[in-house]
C-alpha cells in the first residue's frame, strides 16, 4: 500500500466463461473485474467450483472449447488484449510472458521425457537457444530451484523425482523464460507441510527477486494465502466476493463467506471447543442460487439477497465487498 | 449373536490366544505393542524377495476408552498402514494387537478379557470386524455406485447381525443422526456432495455399533467448510455414541483440535507421543517441531518460520542407519547416525524416541 501508482501488469474486465453441460449454461466464472500489479503477489482463495481454476486456464485461453467458452469479456496483458489475439501470437505468450504452475506435479510433466528436455523445450522455442545452451540454461534453473546435483537430475525422467522435487522442476519449467506473470494453480495442494513450507518459501524468494514480474496463486487454503500474498481475491459460485490486501482481509473480513471460512478453520495456536460452520453445500455448477449466490448459506440473509444480485462495493480503499450488508440495505439492520 | 460369540471364545481358549484381565485394569480399549507391517519387495528374474518396506516399523502404544487418538505424519511414514493393520485388512509382520473385551462365560459372568487379534483367523475375528469400524479418506471411490444408501449402510448389519426387519428403521435412524433425511435411503451416492457422502461413510462405520473407529483421513478430501461440519458431527456422535477414535492425518492443525493424545510419525516409527496440548505447546523430538513450525499459522503478520530442514523423507526401503530422522536433523550428532534412540517416557506422559529430547 505504501507505493503508489504501480503499474498494472493484467487487468481483467468482465471475463464470463461458460461450460455448456448437458443442454445447459454452466457459468462457472461469472463476470471477473480485476487486476494485478507488478511485483505483487496475488492470491485466489475459493473452494472447489468457485471457479478459481477456469480464472486461470481463461487468462491462457487454455479452456476446451467445447464444453467451454469465454463468452465476454477482456483480458489486458500489459497493453495486448489477450482475448483478441490469434492463436498463433497466443502460443508466443504461453509459456513465455505468462506461464503456469500446475497442481499436480505427476500428471503434469509428461513420463517419456526426461525433466531436461522438458524444461528446454519451452527454452528452445521461445529463446530459440540450441540444444546445448538450453541444456546448460536447464541445469542452472534445475540449481536455482534447489535440485541437488542438477547435472545429474538433468537426465532423469519424473518418476525419479520425488513429489516435491517434481514440483520444482515444474516451477523449473515456468520460470525458464523468465514470464512477468507466473500462475500457479494450488502449487503445494498434493505436498506434505515440510516440503510445502519449502516450496512456498521458494516462490516468496522468487517474487523478491524480480521486481517487475507478478504471481498469481490459486488455493483453496486461506493459510497458505496468509503466508505469502499481498493482496487477495475470495471466489465463490463463479464471483468475488471479497478482494482485499492479505492484512485487511485477515484482520477486518467483511462477507460472511469470508468470515464463515475464517471460522470454520481449526487453528494450531488456539484450541477451540467446536468449530463455527457455515450450513449446507457449495451449490453444484447448474445450480447457483439467484440473488446472492451465498444466500443459501447465509446467517445474516434478507429478503432483498435472494433477488438481487449485489455489486461489488467499495468499502474502503482497496477492500471490495459484494454483500447487500454494505450498501443501503444493509444500514436499515 | 451370542451363539457365534461363544463359539469364538471356546476356540480361543482351546488355542491359547485368550489372555484373562483380572477385570479392574483402567478402561483400556487397545494396546499395540511392537507392531511390525512390511511389505515385500520383489525383484530379478525370479521375482525373489530383494527387501521389505518396513511401512511400520516397531510401534507401540495403548488407547484407553472414549478417547480420540491422533496419528499424524507425512506422506509414507505408516500412519495409513497402522489403520489397515488394525483392522486387519493388512497382517501385521510382527507384534501383537491387544483388544480390551468384555464376554459372557459359560457360566454367564461378565469377564474382562484381553484378545490379541493379530493373531486371530477370518472366523474369529468376525465380532472384533463389527466391534472396529473404519472411515476412510476418499468419499467418491469408498462407497459401492450400485448400491443405495440404504443398502451401503444396512451391509454391515446383515453381515454381523442377519437379516431383520428392524435394520431398515436402524439405517433410518443413523442417517438422521448423521444429519441427512429419511428419504435419502432410496439414493444412489453420486446424488451427494463430497460432505454428504462422508456422511454416509459415518453413518455405515456406526451401522454395527463399534466401540473403536478408525478414521483415516476422513476430511482432507473436503472443502474447508465442509470439513468443520464433518468434525463437529464426529465429536457429536463420539458423546451420543460413547465410541474411541483414531484419527488419522497429515493436517496438525485438525489433528490438535479434534484429539487428546497424538503420536507423530516418521518413516514407520512413532518419535513422539503424548497430550496434545503438551505435544504442541513444548514438543521434545526435533520432528515434531519442525513439522509444526512448517504449518502455516494463518496470520499474515506472523508467518510460519522457515523450517531449518532441507530436502524430503527418505525410502522406507533404504532407511537411515540409527536415528532415522538424523539426515535431516538440525541438531543430529554422531550418536545419531550410529545408535536407533529407544522410544521411552521422557516426561508424566510423553514418549520420546531422540537422544537428545527437548535440547531443539
Amino acid at each position: 500500500m505504501g507505493k503508489k501508482q504501480r503499474k498494472e501488469l493484467l487487468k481483467v474486465e468482465n471475463l464470463k466463461t461458460h461450460f455448456v453441460i448437458e443442454e445447459q449454461k454452466a457459468k462457472a466464472v461469472d463476470g471477473l473485474d480485476f487486476y494485478v500489479f507488478e511485483g505483487e503477489f496475488f492470491g485466489i482463495v475459493g473452494e472447489s467450483g468457485s471457479g478459481k481454476s477456469v480464472t486461470a486456464l481463461s487468462i491462457l485461453r487454455l479452456i476446451p472449447d467445447p464444453p467451454g467458452k469465454i463468452s465476454s469479456g477482456k483480458i489486458f496483458f500489459g497493453d495486448k488484449d489477450l482475448l483478441g489475439l490469434s492463436w498463433e501470437d497466443m502460443r508466443k505468450i504461453r509459456g513465455n510472458e505468462i506461464s503456469m504452475i500446475f497442481q499436480e506435479p505427476m500428471t503434469s510433466l509428461n513420463p517419456v521425457f526426461t525433466v531436461g528436455v522438458q524444461i528446454m523445450e519451452p527454452l528452445i522455442i521461445h529463446r530459440d537457444m540450441d540444444k546445448r545452451e538450453a541444456r546448460a540454461e536447464a541445469i542452472k534453473m534445475l540449481k536455482k530451484v534447489g535440485i541437488p546435483s542438477p547435472e545429474l537430475r538433468v537426465d532423469d525422467y519424473p518418476h525419479q523425482f520425488s513429489g516435491g522435487m517434481r514440483q520444482r522442476a515444474m516451477i523449473a519449467m515456468a520460470l525458464c523464460c523468465n514470464p512477468s506473470l507466473l500462475i500457479a494453480d494450488e502449487p503445494t495442494t498434493a505436498l506434505d507441510v515440510t516440503v510445502q513450507a519449502q516450496i512456498l518459501e521458494l516462490m516468496t524468494e522468487i517474487k523478491n527477486k524480480r521486481k517487475e514480474s507478478a504471481i498469481i496463486l490459486i488455493t483453496h487454503d486461506l493459510a497458505v494465502i496468509a503466508e505469502t500474498c499481498d493482496r487477495v481475491m475470495v471466489m465463490y459460485c463463479g464471483k468475488i466476493q471479497e478482494v482485499a490486501s492479505t492484512v485487511d482481509l485477515f484482520e477486518n473480513p467483511l462477507h460472511p463467506y469470508t468470515k464463515g471460512l475464517m471460522a470454520s478453520i481449526p487453528s494450531l495456536a488456539k484450541k477451540k471447543k467446536r468449530l463455527t460452520t457455515i450450513p449446507g453445500n457449495v451449490p453444484g455448477i447448474l445450480h447457483f442460487p439467484p440473488g446472492c449466490p451465498f444466500h443459501t448459506r447465509c446467517k445474516y440473509k434478507m429478503p432483498v439477497c435472494e433477488k438481487v444480485v449485489p455489486e461489488l462495493l467499495k468499502v474502503e480503499k482497496d477492500h471490495l465487498v459484494r454483500c447487500h450488508l454494505y450498501n443501503g440495505e444493509g444500514k436499515n439492520r | 449373536m451370542r451363539e457365534f460369540k461363544k463359539r469364538g471364545l471356546n476356540l480361543l481358549e482351546e488355542k491359547g490366544k485368550l489372555i484373562r484381565g483380572n477385570g479392574k485394569e483402567k478402561e483400556n480399549l487397545l494396546e499395540v505393542k511392537d507392531l511390525k507391517t512390511y511389505f515385500p519387495v520383489f525383484g530379478g528374474v525370479f521375482r525373489k524377495v530383494i527387501g521389505y518396506v518396513k511401512a511400520v516399523d516397531g510401534v507401540s502404544f495403548s488407547i484407553d476408552k472414549g478417547e480420540v487418538f491422533g496419528l499424524v505424519g507425512e506422506t509414507g511414514c505408516g500412519k495409513s498402514t497402522i489403520g489397515k493393520t488394525l483392522v486387519r485388512i493388512l497382517n501385521p509382520t510382527f507384534g501383537d494387537i491387544f483388544y480390551y473385551d468384555k464376554v459372557e462365560l459359560k457360566s454367564g459372568k461378565e469377564q474382562s478379557v484381553k484378545i490379541d487379534i493379530s493373531k486371530l483367523n477370518r472366523k474369529e475375528l468376525m465380532p472384533y470386524r463389527s466391534k472396529i469400524q473404519m472411515i476412510f479418506q476418499d468419499p467418491y471411490s469408498s462407497l459401492n455406485p450400485r448400491f443405495t444408501v440404504g443398502d451401503i449402510i444396512e451391509e454391515p448389519l446383515t453381515v454381523h447381525r442377519g437379516k431383520h426387519k428392524e435394520n431398515k428403521e436402524i439405517v433410518k435412524d443413523l442417517l438422521k443422526k448423521v444429519g441427512m433425511s429419511e428419504e435419502h435411503i432410496y439414493r444412489y451416492p453420486h446424488e451427494f456432495s463430497g460432505g454428504q457422502r462422508q456422511r454416509i461413510g459415518i453413518a455405515r462405520a456406526l451401522s454395527t455399533n463399534p466401540e473403536l473407529i478408525i478414521a483415516d483421513e476422513p476430511v482432507s478430501a473436503l472443502d474447508v467448510s465442509i470439513q468443520a461440519q464433518v468434525i463437529n458431527l464426529m465429536q457429536d456422535l463420539q458423546d451420543e455414541f460413547r465410541v474411541t477414535y483414531i484419527f488419522i492425518s497429515h493436517d496438525l492443525s485438525v489433528v490438535r483440535h479434534i484429539a487428546h493424545r497424538i503420536a507423530v510419525m516418521y518413516l514407520g516409527f512413532i518419535m513422539e507421543m503424548g497430550p496434545a496440548d503438551k505435544i504442541h505447546n513444548n514438543p521434545l523430538n526435533p520432528y515434531t517441531k519442525v513439522l509444526l513450525s512448517a504449518v502455516p499459522r494463518g496470520n499474515p503478520r506472523k508467518k510460519a518460520k522457515k523450517p531449518p530442514l532441507r530436502g524430503e523423507v527418505p525410502s522406507s526401503l533404504h532407511k537411515p542407519s540409527g536415528c532415522p530422522f538424523h539426515p535431516r536433523c538440525p541438531i543430529a550428532k554422531d550418536i545419531c547416525k550410529k545408535e536407533d534412540p529407544v522410544f521411552e517416557e521422557k516426561e508424566r506422559g510423553v514418549f520420546v524416541k531422540c537422544h537428545f529430547p527437548g535440547v531443539f
